[in-house]
C-alpha cells in the first residue's frame, strides 16, 4: 500500500518536473512557433541565480520565485531583441541560432563560475511514508508546477493579455487590429517564456549540484515533451508530460532509471510517428 | 547558387586534383596526427552536407551513425581479430539502420522539426543506452560494451588478409584521405545522376515531385541511408585514430558540432562542409590548448553570427561574392536579387 | 460504349462535421473535356483531391476507377504513374530550379536517358518557353509559372489531365492561350478542369458538371448548363448570402 503511494507520488513528481521544465519552451513554441534551444541554459541560469542569492543571504523562496524569473526574463528580453526577432518565420534558423546561444551561455558560465558543482540545501525536510523516506521538497515542486499550470490557463483564457497573446499566435494581424503591436507581443511572450524557464531553474536548484552543463539535461526532455505535445501550450504540454512522466517512472520502477529514460525516448518516437503534428495536432485541436 | 543540376553535378577537376595533391603531399611537410582527425571530421561533415544541402533533409542526430560506425568497427574487430570485416560492417550497419529509421520517418510523412526530434531522440537513445552498459553482462561476443568508458584496445586497421601488418600513423592518414576523396567523388556522381537530380527536385518541392510520379519517401530513405553509411565510415576511421570508442560519439555535442561545421562552411556545396570541418576543427583544437576563452563560447558565437549574417554559410557566400564582383559583363544582370535564399526551405515556410 | 477513363462510385468524403462530397457518381470518357464547377464549398476541390489521391480514400468512402483500375486508396505518385497529369490549385513547381530542369524531371521518369532531352525541347517549343528556359522558376511571373506547370503535365504525355483552377490569376491574353492549350491537350487526353469562373468555363466549352453542397446538381452540355435557371440560382444564391 505504501509502495503504491510512493510510486504514485513519484509519477506525479515526474509529471510536475516535466511540466515545470517545459513550460517556458512550450509558451514560446506554442505561441510563436519558435524553438528556443537555449531553454536549458535559461533554466540553468535561473538555478545559478537562486544559488548565488541564497549564498548571499537572501531568502531562498524569494530568490527562486521572484529573482530568478526576473533575471532570466530580462536576459530573455535581451536575447529576443538581439537575435531571435530577426529570425521569426525561420524555424530551423531559429533552432540553430538558439543552439549557438546555448553553447555561448555554457561557455560564459564556465568562465565565470568554473566547472565545479554549486549547490544549496533543500529548504523543506524529508518525511516518512510508511517505511520509505521521501523528499519533502518534491511536494513543493509539485505544488509550484500545479500553480503554474493553473495560473497560465487562467491568464490565457480569462485575461485580455492572454486573449491578445492567443490572437497574435494565430496571426499577427489579429494583434494589430486589436491595437497591439505584434512585435511587442512576441517580445513579451519570449520574455515570459524565459521567465518561466528561470522559475523552473530556481525551483529545481536545491535538487542537485548545478554545473554549467546542467542545461543539456533539461533541454532534451523539454524539447521532446513540447514537440510531442503539439501546438497547444497548456493542454499539449500537460498531456505529453503525463504520458512521458508516467511511462518514465513506471519503467524505472520496473527496471533501471536509464531504461526508464530510454522508454520515454522510444515512446516519443512512436507517438510522433502516429501523430506527426504532436498530440494536440490530432486531439484537442483548438484548446489553449 | 544552390539550385541547378549543373552546379550540383559539375565536377571541378582542377580544384579536385589540386586538393588531392595537397593532401597526398602533406605528410612530407607536417605531422599527420591532426590532419587525419580533420580529414575524418571532413568526411563526417561531407555526409551531412550531402543530405542537407542537396536533399533538404536536416538530421539533428547524424552523430548516431558516426557512433554506430565506430562501435561496429570496435566490436567486430575485437571479435574477428582483424579489420577487414569490421570496416565493411562499420559501413553497412549504420546504412541499414538508417534505412529502417528513415523509412519510418519519410513514409510517415514526418518533416522538419518533428524529424529533428526523432533523429535527435534516436541519437540520444543510443547515447543513453551505451552509457549504461558498464559491467560484464553487457557484451557482444568477446567485446565488452564498457558503459561510459567505452571500448578501448580493439584491433586497428590492418592490411586485408595480413593481420600482422597494421596500418597507423601516416598509413592511416592515407587511408582516410582516400576515403574522403572517394566519398567526394561518389557524392558528385550521385548528384549528377537522375537520382540526384530528383533529390534536388524533392528539396525544392516534394509534393510536386510526387505529382510527377516519383516515390519521394523512397528517394529520401535512400540518401539518408547512403549518408549514414558515409558517416559510419568516418566513425570507424575515428575509432582507429582515437583507439577508443565512447558513448559521447552519439551525444548531443557531436551532433550539434557537425551541424555547425556544415552550416558555417556552407550548405549547398560539397566543399563547404569540408571547409567548415577543417576550420572549426582546427579552431576547436587550438582553443582546447588554452584556457582564456572557453571553446563552447566561441563555437556558439560563431553559430549565431553565421545564422544571422551568412545564413548559407561561408563557401556559398564567397562564391556569390565572387560571382557578383569578379564575373564581368552581361551575365551579371540577373544574378543580384534572389541569391540570398536561405538554406533548404522545408522547415521555414510557416 | 468505351470504358470510362474516370469513374467514381458512391464517393463520399467528410471533413470535420461536413460532408464535402456526398455520394458522387462521376464519369468521364476518353478524350472528353469536362469542367467541374460550383460555388465555393460545393465540393469540387475535394472531389478533385480524391481523384488525385491527395485525399486518402478508403473503401468506406466509395470507389474510384481510372481506366478500369481500382485506385481507391492509392497515393498520388501511384496514380500519376498510370499516366495521369495533375496541376494543383496553388502553382506547384520547383522554384529553385530552372524551367528546363523542371521539365527535365517531369519527362525523365518516362523517357529514359536519351529521350528526355528531346521531349523537353518539344514541350518548350509547344509552349513557347524558349526565352525563359534557363530562368529560375521562382523568378517568373505567376502566369509564366502556371504555363511551366502545364509544361510539367505535358512532358509526362498523360492520357488523363486534371487541372485545378488553371486560369487563376492570369490575364486576358494569357487566358486565350491557355484555352487553346487545353483544347490541344484534349486531342490526346481526357481533361477535367475545376474552376468557379463561369466566364472561363463558357469560353472553354465541352461538358459541364455542376456541384452543389457535395452532390452533382446537373450535368450536360456547356451552353445548356450555364444558362440553366437552377445553376444560376445556386451561384447567385450563395453569393447573396
Amino acid at each position: 500500500m505504501d509502495y503504491t503511494a510512493v510510486v504514485l507520488l513519484e509519477i506525479v513528481y515526474m509529471i510536475a518536473f516535466l511540466v515545470l521544465t517545459s513550460a517556458g519552451l512550450a509558451v514560446v513554441f506554442g505561441m510563436m512557433r519558435v524553438i528556443n534551444l537555449a531553454h536549458g541554459e535559461f533554466v540553468m541560469i535561473g538555478g545559478y541565480t537562486t544559488i548565488a542569492c541564497a549564498k548571499a543571504g537572501l531568502n531562498i523562496y524569494v530568490a527562486m520565485l521572484v529573482i530568478s524569473p526576473l533575471v532570466v526574463g530580462l536576459f530573455g528580453l535581451i536575447v529576443e531583441r538581439l537575435v531571435v526577432r530577426h529570425l521569426y518565420g525561420r524555424m530551423i534558423d531559429t533552432m540553430l541560432a538558439t543552439w549557438g546561444l546555448s553553447l555561448l551561455m555554457v561557455g560564459l558560465v564556465t568562465m565565470i563560475f568554473g566547472n565545479t558543482a554549486v549547490s544549496v540545501p533543500a529548504p523543506i525536510p524529508g518525511y516518512q511514508l510508511g517505511e520509505f523516506q521521501m523528499g519533502g521538497y518534491n511536494l513543493f515542486i509539485i505544488a509550484v508546477a500545479t500553480l503554474l499550470v493553473v495560473c497560465l490557463w487562467l491568464v490565457l483564457r480569462f485575461t485580455r493579455l492572454g486573449l491578445v497573446a492567443r490572437g497574435a499566435m494565430q496571426s499577427a494581424d489579429v494583434a494589430s487590429s486589436l491595437g497591439y503591436n505584434p512585435k511587442m507581443v512576441y517580445m513579451w511572450t519570449f520574455t515570459a517564456g524565459a521567465a518561466l524557464s528561470g522559475l523552473a531553474g530556481g525551483v529545481l536548484a536545491p535538487l542537485t549540484g548545478l554545473l554549467p552543463s546542467s542545461g543539456a539535461a533539461y533541454i532534451a526532455k523539454a524539447f521532446i515533451t513540447v514537440i510531442t505535445g503539439g501546438a497547444a501550450v497548456i493542454v499539449g504540454t500537460l498531456s505529453s508530460s503525463v504520458i512521458f512522466g508516467t511511462i518514465n517512472q513506471l519503467v524505472s520502477f520496473g527496471s533501471t532509471p536509464v531504461i526508464g529514460e530510454i522508454a520515454m525516448l522510444a515512446l516519443a518516437v512512436v507517438l510522433l510517428r502516429l501523430m506527426p503534428q504532436g498530440i494536440t495536432g490530432r486531439f484537442f485541436r483548438n484548446s489553449a | 547558387m544552390t539550385g541547378g543540376f549543373a552546379s550540383a553535378g559539375r565536377m571541378h577537376w582542377g580544384w579536385f586534383i589540386a586538393l588531392a595533391l595537397l593532401l597526398i603531399l602533406l605528410p612530407l611537410g607536417s605531422d599527420t596526427h591532426t590532419p587525419t582527425l580533420l580529414a575524418i571530421w571532413s568526411l563526417f561533415a561531407l555526409s551531412l552536407g550531402l543530405m542537407w544541402g542537396y536533399a533538404g533533409i536536416l538530421s539533428f542526430g547524424h552523430a548516431a551513425y558516426y557512433g554506430l560506425g565506430a562501435y561496429t568497427y570496435a566490436i567486430t574487430a575485437m571479435n574477428t581479430g582483424e579489420s577487414t570485416a569490421a570496416l565493411i560492417l562499420a559501413v553497412l550497419v549504420p546504412g541499414m539502420v538508417a534505412a529502417v529509421v528513415g523509412a519510418m520517418m519519410f513514409y510517415g510523412r514526418i518533416s522538419d522539426v518533428y524529424m529533428g526530434v526523432i533523429t535527435l531522440v534516436f541519437a540520444l537513445i543510443l547515447n543513453k543506452f551505451m552509457g549504461a552498459t558498464a559491467g560484464e553482462a553487457y557484451r557482444i561476443g568477446s567485446a565488452r560494451l564498457g558503459g561510459f568508458n567505452g571500448i578501448p584496445a580493439f584491433p586497428i586497421l590492418n592490411v586485408p588478409g595480413d593481420p600482422s601488418t597494421q596500418i597507423y600513423g601516416t598509413g592511416l592518414y592515407y587511408v582516410v584521405v582516400v576515403c574522403l576523396l572517394g566519398c567526394y567523388l561518389i557524392a558528385r556522381w550521385v548528384l549528377g545522376s537522375a537520382f540526384g537530380r530528383t533529390l534536388l527536385g524533392i528539396r525544392e518541392n516534394e509534393a510536386r515531385v510526387e505529382l510527377l510520379g516519383y516515390n519521394a519517401p523512397a528517394y529520401k530513405t535512400a540518401i539518408f541511408a547512403l549518408t549514414a553509411a558515409m558517416a559510419g565510415l568516418a566513425g570507424s576511421l575515428f575509432a582507429n585514430w582515437a583507439e577508443i570508442v565512447t558513448p559521447s560519439l552519439f551525444g548531443l555535442g557531436q551532433s550539434v558540432e557537425v551541424i555547425i561545421w556544415v552550416i558555417a562552411g556552407g550548405i549547398g556545396t560539397l566543399i563547404g562542409p569540408v571547409v567548415g570541418a577543417v576550420l572549426l576543427g582546427m579552431l576547436k583544437l587550438l582553443l582546447g590548448e588554452q584556457t582564456l576563452v572557453d571553446n563552447s563560447l566561441v563555437l556558439g558565437a560563431i553559430l549565431i553570427l553565421v545564422v544571422l549574417l551568412l545564413p548559407r554559410g561561408l563557401a556559398p557566400s564567397l562564391m556569390a561574392w565572387r560571382a557578383r564582383h569578379v564575373v564581368s559583363g552581361a551575365g551579371r544582370s540577373r544574378s543580384g536579387g534572389s541569391r540570398r535564399r536561405r538554406p533548404p526551405p522545408s522547415g521555414d515556410s510557416r | 460504349m468505351s470504358e470510362p477513363v474516370v469513374e467514381t462510385r458512391d464517393l463520399s468524403m467528410r471533413f470535420g462535421g461536413v460532408l464535402a462530397v456526398n455520394n458522387v457518381n462521376f464519369t468521364l470518357r476518353e478524350r472528353e473535356l469536362r469542367c467541374l464547377i460550383g460555388p465555393n464549398g460545393a465540393g469540387k476541390s475535394t472531389l478533385f483531391k480524391c481523384l488525385t489521391g491527395q485525399h486518402r480514400v478508403t473503401h468506406a468512402n466509395g470507389r474510384i476507377y481510372i481506366r478500369g483500375q481500382d485506385v481507391t486508396g492509392w497515393r498520388p505518385y501511384e496514380i500519376v504513374r498510370l499516366g495521369v497529369g495533375i496541376k494543383t490549385q496553388v502553382p506547384s513547381v520547383m522554384n529553385g530550379l530552372t524551367v528546363w530542369e523542371n521539365l527535365w524531371l517531369a519527362a525523365r521518369r518516362i523517357h529514359g536517358q536519351h529521350g528526355t532531352r528531346r521531349e523537353v525541347e518539344r514541350v518548350v517549343d509547344e509552349l513557347g518557353l524558349g526565352a525563359i528556359v534557363r530562368r529560375e522558376v521562382g523568378e517568373l511571373s505567376h502566369g509564366q509559372r502556371q504555363i511551366v506547370e502545364l509544361g510539367l503535365v505535358l512532358a509526362q504525355q498523360p492520357w488523363l489531365v486534371l487541372l485545378d483552377e488553371p486560369a487563376a490569376g492570369i490575364t486576358g491574353a494569357e487566358t486565350e492561350r491557355l484555352i487553346e492549350l487545353i483544347q490541344r491537350i484534349q486531342e490526346a487526353a481526357a481533361v477535367v478542369v475545376v474552376d468557379h469562373d463561369m466566364h472561363f468555363v463558357r469560353m472553354l466549352g465541352g461538358r459541364v458538371t455542376v456541384m452543389h453542397q457535395g452532390s452533382i446538381l446537373m450535368e450536360g452540355d456547356s451552353n445548356q448548363v450555364l444558362n440553366d435557371a437552377r445553376v444560376r440560382e445556386v451561384y447567385i444564391g450563395s453569393r447573396a448570402k
